[in-house]
């Protein structure tokens, strides 16, 4: 259960991109990492991520219920089908609309990290077992994907365990357990994913904050249409 | 392969990775902890900051969690769709 093609490719680009980093000064690797933290604070990027993460959430509760007829103004980003048939694993409701969040910020990465890659592959994989299978494939099915797209030096880690602890080493891997796809990667580079992985999920719940505080305001009191400022005449079935 | 010594601060061995460059990540990753972002990084050792990180991720996907659950449930309770569209329009604009 393999897809060659999509990994094959992306583990040589990761390979000559971290060999570009290395021969770069210390500064580059520092501008992009700026670069990176501005993007996820900016207000833009939040109502990117917003938008893309209603879509999303309107396809899982779509797929939940097939009768249900909901209008949908644009195409949808994320990588499901548009049928009512479910073409997605749905575990659970809460757990589909986690992975949605996660797929829609990993998308709003675009796909530049590793982690967002990780988990945009894990889905991937989840859906080819499922269409060929047809059944719902465990997280196992992560695992070979992950193994086989991180490139492993394992050098950078011995080098390190000499000036490190054994204390230090076991948070390391603690650490690559939490974010996506960086089991087994080497310190530096887990240590970049890690600090864009902090301001995507910063943001993400900024995002679902604010998303969460409107929607709870609309549906308590009278309906802000009044408030916006747009001239929709109500439309309920 | 070879040029990698003019750029580097120690001599290179395959693809060494300088102390320098790790303490340089390590405190800016700091910077994004909320509990350590006072403190200089000479005080704050890297197994500090690498603890406070994984719990601060565990932190954040347990708000993530808790926040996904309570929109899941907004949104299966507020099924009128002139409501969702209004605030599509307003948060987009």
């Amino acid at each position: 259960m393999e897809s060659p093609l999509i990994l094959n490719p992306e583990t040589n680009s990761d390979r000559s991109i971290e060999s570009r980093r290395k021969k770069k000064k210390l500064s580059n690797p520092r501008r992009s990492q700026n670069q990176n933290q501005m993007r996820w604070n900016s207000p833009a990027e939040q109502q990117n991520y917003s938008s893309k993460l209603i879509e999303a959430l309107r396809q899982v509760r779509r797929n939940r219920n097939p009768s249900a007829s909901l209008e949908a103004p644009t195409a949808a980003p994320s990588s499901s089908s548009n049928s009512p048939s479910r073409a997605e694993s749905v575990p659970r409701g809460g757990r589909a609309v986690r992975e949605a969040a996660d797929r829609a910020l990993a998308i709003a990465a675009k796909g530049r990290t590793r982690w967002s890659r990780a988990i945009l592959k894990s889905r991937l994989k989840l859906k080819f077992k499922k269409r060929r299978i047809q059944r719902v494939a465990a997280v196992a099915g992560d695992n070979p994907s992950k193994r086989r797209a991180v490139s492993v030096i394992g050098l950078n880690l011995k080098e390190k365990k000499r000036s490190t602890g054994a204390q230090v080493q076991r948070k390391i891997r603690v650490l690559g357990r939490l974010v996506p796809g960086c089991r087994k990667l080497s310190l530096p580079n887990l240590l970049e994913e890690t600090t864009d992985y902090v301001a995507a999920l910063k943001m993400q719940i900024r995002a679902m904050t604010a998303l969460t505080n409107l929607l709870s305001v609309s549906s308590a009191g009278a309906s802000p249409i009044d408030r916006v400022g747009s001239t929709q005449p109500p439309t309920q079935s | 392969m070879s040029s990698r010594r003019s750029r580097s601060r120690q001599s290179s061995g395959s693809s060494r990775i300088t102390d320098d460059q790790i303490n340089d990540l390590v405190s800016k990753l700091q910077q994004l902890l909320p509990e350590l972002r006072e403190r200089h990084s000479d005080k704050v050792s890297a197994a500090k900051v690498l603890q406070e990180t994984c719990n601060y991720i565990r932190n954040l996907h347990r708000e993530v969690d808790d926040l996904t659950e309570r929109l899941s449930e907004l949104l299966a309770n507020t099924d009128t769709s002139s409501a969702q569209a209004a605030i599509i329009r307003s948060l987009l604009m």
